[in-house]
């Protein structure tokens, strides 16, 4: 039986309480706890970027989180990005790039991407190879995932 | 996988936590941005019964600036470094190798005390620490202790911060004279490094004051005394590095899935010859 701890959270807007085993990560409390399976569990230590969220406005691995460590933090996960409108730019350049294939690393990515082009990024493709590269895709080759948030920061500095 | 289980505490003061990891003897591990514990705990290579949150700690965060020294907060992320006002003109080393550190969502979390302690040997800020001469400052039960980076790095994953100590700050003195050269070489922008290499020099023509550490070479991020000295006093051109080079023989170079220990020999060679290109250009 784990050890269990209480949290209180506010994920997209909404607060949570919950008791939650210590142990549990805080993509799988997102995903198993509040049934927010937008964020992806790939790797589990890090290196792939499939369950990158926000924690108080900055970009995270959900993995190498524990869901206690949340406690009284502010989450968003792709869901609350979509809602809100924010990632409305990268999804339409992604879905017009062709961005993904199998779709597993879009969340991760389009939350890595949000970050750099809310950051001020500019429209440079290495500088944005390099900000996601903490981010796996294994369909597309990178080129138009990088082509896509091209555009979006292009668009921006032409809106 | 996921990490076993463990029992959690988050203490509210630096005396508190201590406290905590003197009671449990070394069966108690701190929680700092848990961006390398949290992997190591999900593979289960680490295990331990007590996991000590230190975030609410605001003891271990801040970063000061007196005339003579920066001194960092153990708990402060990599991010919060980037983003000092102070860091290109004060720490412009640690300046240029941040964003060679991990990745962005990483950095987001990751402390510098956190790295420092674990002292993985591929790992960026234990060489910076050599390189910029930093004093790392601990505190256990028996109080404050200052130990300075070349006595703090000791081998494997071992540092001279004991099971009942914690990383309070850093503290790196100014050298706004100095000169700084940083290369690394990786095969994916942020992984860890095969081979890399932080610089301090005290002036360029001729080269003198050197620091250079290595990271990702060997057990441990270290500095050859002979390879500095035989470029001392040297302009750092290419005969110069071609007759300091030998020196390097005197790490114990480690080879890994990714690369063997002669690949790995050649690399370290390489990163010195690209880090004192940029420094001299």
């Amino acid at each position: 039986m784990s050890k269990t701890k209480d949290i209180s959270l506010t994920v997209n807007g909404e607060v949570l309480t919950a008791n939650v085993p210590v142990r549990m990560n805080l993509v799988d409390f997102l995903r198993h706890e509040a049934g927010l399976t937008g964020s992806h569990v790939g790797c589990e230590h890090g290196v792939c970027g499939a369950c990158t969220i926000e924690v108080n406005s900055d970009t995270v691995r959900g993995c190498l989180m524990l869901a206690v460590q949340a406690d009284g933090a502010t989450v968003t996960t792709i869901e609350g990005l979509a809602d809100s409108g924010r990632s409305a730019a990268l999804i339409a350049a992604f879905t017009r790039r062709n961005a993904l294939q199998c779709g597993f690393c879009t969340p991760g990515m389009l939350a890595s991407a949000i970050a750099y082009v809310e950051g001020g990024g500019i429209a440079d493709k290495q500088a944005i190879r390099d900000h996601i590269s903490g981010n796996y895709c294994r369909c597309t080759g990178y080129q138009s995932v990088v082509d896509a948030i091209h555009d979006v920061v292009t668009e921006g500095a032409s809106a | 996988m996921k990490a076993p289980d463990f029992d959690y505490l988050r203490p509210g003061t630096l005396a508190e936590a201590i406290a905590i990891l003197s009671e449990h003897e070394g069966e108690a591990q701190p929680l700092a941005g848990g961006q390398s514990l949290m992997p190591m705990m999900n593979f289960r290579v680490a295990a331990p019964a007590v996991l000590v949150d230190l975030s609410a700690l605001s003891e271990l965060r801040g970063i000061t600036r007196t005339d003579t020294s920066v001194r960092i907060g153990a708990m402060t992320r990599y991010r919060e470094l980037a983003d000092w006002a102070n860091i290109c003109t004060d720490l412009p080393l640690i300046a240029v190798a941040l964003p060679h550190i991990a990745h962005d969502a990483i950095r987001n979390r990751g402390t510098i005390g956190g790295s420092l302690a674990l002292a993985d040997a591929a790992a960026e800020m234990p060489a910076l620490m050599l390189a910029l001469g930093a004093t790392i400052e601990l505190m256990g039960p028996n109080g404050t202790r200052h130990v300075p980076a070349d006595d703090f790095f000791q081998g494997f994953y071992d540092t001279a911060c004991e099971a009942d100590e914690l990383i309070v700050a850093v503290d790196i003195p100014l050298a706004p004279e100095a000169k700084f050269g940083f290369h690394e070489l990786v095969q994916r922008h942020g992984d860890y490094a095969m081979a890399g290499v932080a610089i301090k020099a005290t002036s360029l023509a001729p080269l003198s004051g050197l620091r250079i550490a290595f990271f990702g070479v060997s057990d441990r991020a270290l500095r050859v005394p002979a390879l500095e000295a035989a470029l001392d006093g040297t302009s750092g051109d290419e005969a110069a590095i071609a007759a300091a080079l030998p020196a390097l023989e005197a790490i114990e170079f480690e080879g890994d899935l990714k690369v063997s220990a002669k690949t790995r020999a050649h690399y370290a060679g390489v990163a010195l010859k690209r880090a004192l290109a940029e420094m001299l250009a």
